[in-house]
């Protein structure tokens, strides 16, 4: 994947560049011609382990810079995207931050994937007071003021999931084998749901079972027979998130000893359509996963910007096989969208006026509206429940009747605990006595 | 003349009983149930009608229902098939008056299934699924009726366990309706119903089995429910002693056959190859390659890509390493430092190389007749693939063994690495020596990441997930020696496989890990030269 290269980033200029001078038709684009453009930054690994599922991001936020250039820019000037490679490597991660913030000076910044790249370079974007669009679902216990998390958070996709799982038609499930890759995100996720499931749906702590393995871990037979033994009354459900290619041995070794998705379904949380199209489907099918979003969704605004999507592939040399959308792009490319409406709201791109701005915004997305929280800085959403079919795609077997409100603090590991970054707000707090506490004053 | 009245009245009764049991839950008059069944206000009761029956009639008649394929024709209900014909709820096909096969009028509306009704027609309808096409669908069916507790669900199994002939299956089936009888209300049906459930061992009914003691009176199926359950306990805990053995022995048998081409080029001519693990992508990268040829031009063949890949991969990986000697090695012979760096470089080359080329997206399939596996006791599987490579870890062994020991090549080999010198002066060319055996130690690493990539992933940093296991294997099994490379395959594999359920805690598979090596350590630390050493003058000069 490390074969985008710098050339391509000089095509998709190219693009925008185009995109520009065909808008002509606005009267505020005339005026635009002589003004310097707005530079945003693209933080997404393009090489490394993380590209694979990184590099697509940039390919849609790409496109859908170049699609605001067509209609004519921000505020009369076109967008210029600067974009830096961090190489799936954390500490580079906070390096090319700061080179984006300080040298070139840009007005948002588009990147991260993996939690701990996203900690990395969250003191970079406090100290200079950056603004990052941070657009894949992560484990919550954090509401930074210069972050917009248009991702989920554990209450728009790991719980329903559950909700799900324990539902009729999800096969009134009563036990839950958690199983993930030994990092912050499973780690904190399953603390979560631990919590959720014992005190919110009451689940005995004994139906319940708790495993890590290391990342690229290979061996996953023990571990299946555990499942095969938990599960055995068909009462129980596995809670997948693992991290990327062990998927693939774990998965094998389930369909080898004979654990169905019928009867035992596995509810993934870290692998969407981009990571299926590299996998081994076949032993897969049938089992679940729970997004916000999924290529096979049948509006009609998904249909057409799948096709504007497979256009891009064509153009810019992607093959037909990888050019999938999946719920982190749909969040990328409607991020940047979303930043170029707070700044035209705003009519700057001052970081606290476009904050301000985008406080309680509305915009149309592939699966309908979506919105940002007036106070907290992430978004309001869908959750859909996706069955794997055998050509890597989901159907869809469930769907949250309303828009889910974005939670950052669990409500069970820190009750009354929330975050309000309007008005003077100072982001997190704790309820004490009727009163806010703000976490900021605290340390 | 008694006698034959007798007779007659017996077969009279029994012919009656027969055609009681015939007519029973079977027989219902169709026509007026689907007519309750169209009207909203008796849609309910008519459900509640159907819900024990096990006539495939009802299943056309609900599947009809739910699919908006129920509609009035002619003051009648008539189902609307697929092919636009009509059949009456009987699957009888209809004609009209020209006797032409009978249409629908446009714009008809279907009869509605009120939408709170939907849950209890899928239930109905997931029972028929026990009689269905499929084994595999059959079973599963089965095993949900079974745990649903739902007794009218019994006829449907009793009927379908009438005409099962898939042994699986069947045994599905009586375990289902043997978990359902738990509830019947006459305890020798419950107690037969747990005396079979015990019989069977059936690790799925322990929870009803728990369930039943806890609210069971009848003492004599009480005990039979506690023996039943005790009896449960002892299978499945030999059961998984079986289980840990054979995940022991398949581990020991991928340990094996990953470090066998390093107990050739590492063992027994002391280079130390970091790009041991390369080798091995190498092997699953050929395997990858094989199959999208074969998938791109002989589709119908794509099952039997692997045995192309795997003496590809041989040959592949042979050539490679062959390269490597010739170009790099035989440069660095008796300087092992280097040797370390340079062929760790040369892995990084590997690794990059086949990162520009192939990307990250890639993945092997198994072929279809290695998926799944063989089960040996009641809820074990020995997966084909396992099993495949334990059988291939044993051949490439027992070939290598075969070469090495039994053959003139490799005495040549063996003179060559216990005395260069004496060897030459006595006529072996041991540069070609050299490149021979270092080429075949890659070239069974080739055939390793080929087998491996039936289990595990395809990727360009596989390798390094590898390297470190192989190293461990030759290391402990001491260097230089076949037999010890094999004993401590066998060793670390059921170690790990034996300590890894026994620790329990989160993070099992990672303490396993280090358990196993701490005791290597230890080991090694107790008996440097590792389990067996080399004795003699080669010894003391490789020392």
């Amino acid at each position: 994947m490390s074969a985008w290269s710098r050339r391509e980033f000089l095509r998709g200029s190219l693009v925008a560049g185009t995109g520009l001078a065909a808008g002509i038709g606005f009267p505020k684009i005339l005026t635009a011609q002589g003004k310097e453009p707005i530079k945003v930054g693209i933080l997404h690994s393009l090489s490394g382990t993380m590209a694979i599922s990184e590099a697509p991001i940039k390919e849609v936020v790409l496109m859908a810079i170049g699609e605001i250039n067509k209609a004519g820019g921000v505020l009369g000037r076109k967008v210029e995207p600067v974009i830096e490679d961090p190489a799936s490597n954390w500490d580079l991660f906070a390096e090319k931050s700061k080179k984006l913030l300080l040298q070139d000076k840009v007005a948002a910044v588009f990147g991260c994937w993996t939690s701990v790249s996203r900690k990395s370079v969250l003191p970079v974007f406090e100290k200079n007071n950056g603004l990052l669009f941070y657009p894949v679902q992560y484990e919550g216990e954090e509401c930074s003021k210069n972050v917009i998390y248009t991702g989920a958070t554990i209450n728009q996709q790991a719980t329903p999931g559950i909700d799900y799982l324990m539902s009729a038609e999800g096969g009134g499930k009563k036990k839950f084998y958690l199983l993930g890759s030994d990092y912050v995100y499973p780690r904190t996720t399953n603390k979560i749901l631990r919590l959720y499931l014992t005190k919110v749906k009451k689940v005995p702590e004994s139906a319940i079972a708790e495993e890590y393995t290391p990342f690229h871990h290979q061996d996953y037979q023990t571990i299946v027979g555990k499942i095969k033994s938990f599960s055995a009354a068909g009462d129980a459900a596995v809670i997948n998130t693992i991290n990327g290619d062990s998927n693939v041995p774990f998965f094998k070794e389930l369909a080898n000893q004979g654990v169905t998705a019928d009867k035992t379904p596995t509810m993934s949380y870290s692998f969407a359509e981009v990571e299926l199209q590299t996998l081994d489907v076949k032993p897969l099918v049938g089992h679940l996963a729970s997004w916000n979003y999924f290529m096979s969704l049948k509006t009609p605004d998904n249909l057409k910007w799948v096709k504007a999507y497979k256009e891009w592939c064509k153009g810019h040399s992607i093959p037909d096989k990888q050019c999938v959308t999946d719920d982190p792009m749909m969040h990328a490319y409607i991020h940047v969208h979303l930043w170029a409406k707070a700044v035209q709201k705003a009519e700057s791109t001052d970081v606290e006026k476009v904050l301000k701005a985008l406080e309680g915004l509305e915009i149309p997305s592939p699966v309908g509206k979506y919105k940002v929280d007036e106070k907290n800085h992430h978004t309001w959403k869908p959750v859909y429940i996706g069955k794997i079919r055998e050509d890597g795609q989901f159907d869809v077997v469930w769907k949250t009747k309303s828009w889910v409100r974005p939670a950052p603090w669990s409500e069970v590991t820190y009750p009354g605990r929330d975050c309000d970054w309007s008005n003077g707000g100072k982001g997190s707090f704790d309820v004490v006595g009727g009163k806010r506490m703000w976490l900021s004053d605290k340390s | 003349m008694r006698a034959l009245a007798v007779v007659l009245a017996a077969a009279w009764v029994l012919t009656g009983l027969g055609g009681v049991a015939a007519a029973g839950p079977g027989a219902l008059d169709l026509e007026s149930v689907a007519r309750r069944l169209a009207a909203p206000a008796t849609q309910k009761g008519a459900l509640g009608e159907l819900a024990a029956s096990s006539d495939p009639a009802v299943e056309r008649l609900l599947r009809a229902l739910k699919d908006g394929a129920l509609y009035v024709w002619k003051g009648r209900l008539v189902i609307l098939g697929d092919d636009a014909g009509l059949t009456d709820v009987a699957g009888r096909p209809l004609l009209d008056a020209q006797g032409q096969p009978a249409q629908l009028g446009s714009g008809q509306e279907a009869v509605a299934l009120d939408e709170s009704h939907f849950g209890v027609v899928q239930r109905i309808l997931e029972r028929f699924e026990v009689l269905g096409k499929d084994p595999a669908k059959r079973q599963s069916a089965a095993f949900k009726l079974g745990t649903s507790g739902d007794p009218s669900a019994i006829p449907v199994l009793a009927r379908a366990i009438e005409g099962e002939t898939n042994r699986d299956v069947r045994a599905a089936l009586e375990d289902a309706l043997a978990k359902l009888r738990l509830r019947a209300p006459d305890p020798a049906d419950r107690l037969g119903a747990v005396k079979q459930l015990g019989r069977r061992a059936s690790e799925a009914a322990v929870p009803q089995l728990q369930a039943l003691l806890a609210e069971e009176t009848d003492p004599a199926v009480r005990a039979a429910a506690r023996t039943a359950l005790q009896d449960i306990d002892r299978f499945v805990a030999q059961r998984n002693i079986v289980g840990y053995l054979f995940n022991g022995i398949s581990l020991a048998a991928v340990l094996l056959i990953m470090s066998l081409g390093l107990a050739v080029t590492f063992g027994l001519m002391g280079i130390i190859n970091m790009a041991h693990g390369e080798m091995l992508m190498l092997g699953s990268y050929t395997a990858y390659v094989v199959q999208e040829i074969f998938a791109a031009r002989f589709p119908a063949y794509a099952d039997s890509y692997f045995f192309v890949a795997l003496p590809l991969a041989f040959l592949v990986a042979g050539l490679v390493g062959f390269a490597l000697e010739w170009g790099v090695i035989r440069f660095l012979y008796g300087r092992p430092l280097e040797t370390l760096i340079v062929t760790w470089g040369v892995g990084m080359i590997l690794q990059q190389g086949a990162r520009l080329y192939f990307g990250d997206q890639t993945s092997v399939n198994s072929p279809t007749w290695f998926r799944g596996g063989v089960e040996v006791l009641t809820g074990l599987i020995f997966p084909w693939s396992r099993i495949f490579i334990v059988g291939l870890a044993l051949v490439a062994l027992g070939a290598l063994w075969l070469l090495l020991y039994r053959s003139y090549a490799g005495l040549n080999v063996r003179a060559v690495m216990q005395n260069r010198a004496m060897a030459a002066c006595l006529g072996v060319s041991t540069r070609r020596v050299d490149a021979v055996t270092f080429a075949l130690g890659t070239a069974l690493a080739g055939v390793a990441g080929c087998a491996l990539a039936l289990i595990g992933t395809v990727d360009p940093e596989v390798g390094k997930t590898y390297i470190v296991d192989s190293f461990m294997v030759v290391v402990l099994g001491g260097v230089g020696k076949l037999v010890g490379t094999v004993v401590a395959a066998v060793c670390i594999g059921l170690s790990n496989k034996l300590i890894e359920p026994a620790i329990g805690g989160t993070a099992a598979a990672v303490y396993a890990k280090v358990a196993v090596l701490v005791i290597v350590i230890w080991f090694l630390q107790w008996r440097p030269t590792g389990l067996f050493a080399q004795r003699g003058r080669a010894a003391t000069e490789t020392a």
